[in-house]
């Protein structure tokens, strides 16, 4: 199973593949070259020439190390940490010595300047490397495990309680379907008390979404439409834990239960190239769906997809006059170790 | 106890299988309690309609339903001269079981036990909640006001839906509701409409409030007229309401963004 210790915040060599991690090293490596711009230009009037200059430099040099250090990530990982970090220190100034070489034999520069490029290379990735450990020991497996289990779903209390009671009224006359529904329940608490760093299947998830909904049909009768929509799915895909069922727990809160008719609850999940994308869909029945309790589950899934994916998953809403809907887009990777 | 006669219950819930269980445990009560389930009621408006024709003795009311609420219901059941006592039930509602607690109203928390429902009957009937504690736990709990307003005509209680009410009209004794046919007398005041509706009418003048929706346009008054310093126009009706000059450039702003 996968854990959250190999998620790519979590690790203080990050995740050289991860666009989360791309971006961090692409505006810090340009916010140090502005700043030394800065200091080398002495004319605030010359900053941007001297950065441009730089720039010729600096880019190709970085983008040339972006894309080995993604090659090797794997091998990375399997040093121990301070020899991967010198590794990839190391890299940074084999390749400006490289650059400066060529540069030096075309006789463009003088001697000096390239040990001064190398060891400012080095400083360069030396500091990135800090900022990650820096990063990671604040989301370390210990805070982030905390941080997920304050927010993981809470399943709300209202469905528990009336649940409950729509069961009790089945004992007597309906014993079967009352036994049914208490297995769904105590599911449904299962995987909410679950370790929330662990994956768990889409497979998995989809049943969890549908034995809720059974119990909110139970307690809705006619008024709960549910239409599924699932074509080519990747049913093994692992993917966080009870991201669906707060959703769902949401559109019928927010969307079925205040309208006398009920309505339809639309869930619709496929595979776009290299991404999941989920969208929930509720009638609005007449309620404002900025109500406060909707808003901190979405925040709560919103945390939750960072932590799990860095910048790599979105969660969007649209509010259209008669439905709302709440997209999410996972990328589809499996993790390869 | 004149336990003689059977309570007369209506239950209001807009879960069926909710509704069963309180007939079940009711008839389970029956040796100590006798009682008669006369009707059910999926949401309080049904409720009302129901009760029109049907007295009772007692009202089991949902909190929580679409259409009208159980704190609604109980609203304008206040209104009837011989109200039926209601009890409420409720799955999860902290704000109003807290409320409810420090009011000493009682209620019942689902699921609901035979003897806490038994017990609640016995008490009956108990200390009604005012309509302050109700629009209060109404207020927090839909965030907005009333669905509809309720007031008497010849002994029965007429319901009119606020999204059909075009404005609010203050006179020295009654407050009049105006739909697109006809008017209404309320036992209301102005002020505390305009508090409870605070994001659906507008106060015009000192005596008028209209809803937003309903405003098509303004006309300076003639001259110099004491009562008012314009007037707005409405649709779907023709009397013109008068505007105060305090009032005119807000309600002037508020047609221009619509």
């Amino acid at each position: 199973m996968t854990s959250i210790r190999h998620f790519p915040a979590t690790h203080p060599l990050p995740d050289w593949r991860n666009f989360g991690v791309m971006l961090r090293v692409l505006l810090g490596v340009n916010g140090l070259a502005l700043l030394a711009a800065l200091v080398q230009a002495g004319d605030i009037g010359k900053w941007l020439g001297s950065y441009l200059q730089m720039a010729a430099v600096v880019e190709p040099l970085l983008l040339v190390e972006l894309g080995l250090l993604s090659l090797a990530r794997n091998a990375l990982w399997r040093l121990p940490l301070r020899l991967g970090q010198a590794c990839v220190v190391g890299l940074a100034g084999v390749l400006a010595a490289a650059l400066f070489l060529y540069a030096r034999s075309l006789s463009l520069v003088e001697a000096g300047v390239a040990a001064r490029a190398v060891l400012l290379a080095m400083a360069t990735a030396g500091l990135l490397l800090a900022y990650f450990e820096l990063r990671s020991r604040a989301l370390s497996p210990a805070q982030a495990e905390a941080r997920l289990a304050a927010l993981n779903a809470r399943i709300r209390p209202h469905f528990l309680f009336n649940s409950l009671n729509a069961v009790l009224s089945l004992i007597r006359a309906r014993p079967q379907q009352a036994e049914a529904a208490l297995e769904s329940l105590s599911d449904l608490f299962r995987a909410a008390m679950r370790d929330p760093g662990e994956l768990v299947s889409l497979a998995d998830e989809i049943d969890l979404g549908r034995q809720y909904l059974e119990l909110e049909k139970l307690r809705l009768g006619e008024r709960l439409h549910v239409d599924w929509q699932l074509a080519g799915v990747p049913m093994d895909l692992p993917i966080p834990p009870l991201m669906l069922q707060p959703l769902l727990e949401n559109a019928v809160y927010h969307g079925i239960e205040p309208s006398p008719e009920g309505g339809a609850v639309t869930v619709a999940i496929r595979q776009v190239g290299e991404e999941l994308r989920i969208v929930i869909s509720n009638p609005t029945a007449g309620q404002l769906p900025h109500a406060a309790g909707n808003q901190m589950a979405l925040a709560n899934i919103r945390e939750r997809l960072a932590l799990y994916y860095d910048l790599e998953a979105r969660l969007e809403t649209e509010a259209g006059d008669h439905r709302y809907d709440v997209r999410i887009t996972l990328p589809c990777k499996r993790k390869t170790h | 106890m004149q336990a003689q006669n059977p309570l007369n219950i209506l239950i209001v819930d807009d879960e069926p299988l909710a509704r069963d269980r309180l007939r079940t445990l009711l008839s389970d009560l029956a040796v100590q309690l006798p009682s008669v389930v006369v009707g059910e009621a999926a949401n309080g408006l049904q409720a009302l309609d129901f009760l029109r024709d049907h007295p009772v003795d007692v009202v089991l009311a949902d909190i929580r339903m679409p259409g009208m609420d159980g704190i609604e219901l109980a609203t304008h059941l206040g209104r009837l001269e011989k109200p039926p006592a209601v009890i409420f039930c409720t799955a999860y509602d902290n704000y109003a079981v807290q409320a409810f607690d420090l009011n000493a109203v009682d209620y019942l928390l689902k699921p609901v036990r035979a003897q806490r429902l038994l017990a609640a009957l016995h008490k009956l009937p108990g200390p009604r909640p005012g309509s302050e504690l109700l629009a209060g736990i109404g207020q927090e709990m839909r965030g907005g006001g009333r669905t509809h307003l309720s007031c008497h005509e010849r002994g029965r209680l007429l319901l009119v839906p606020i999204g059909e009410v075009l404005y609010f009209k203050a006179d020295l004794k009654y407050v009049t509701a105006r739909t697109a046919e006809r008017e209404y007398l309320l036992d209301e005041a102005l002020t505390h409409l305009e508090s409870e509706y605070a994001d659906r009418f507008m106060r015009l003048h000192r005596a008028v409030l209209v809803a937003k929706t309903a405003l098509a346009g303004f006309e300076k008054a003639a001259g110099d007229d004491a009562e008012a310093y314009g007037w707005a126009l409405l649709r779907g009706v023709p009397e013109k309401l008068p505007v105060s000059r305090r009032q005119w450039a807000p309600a002037k702003a508020l047609i221009k963004h619509s």
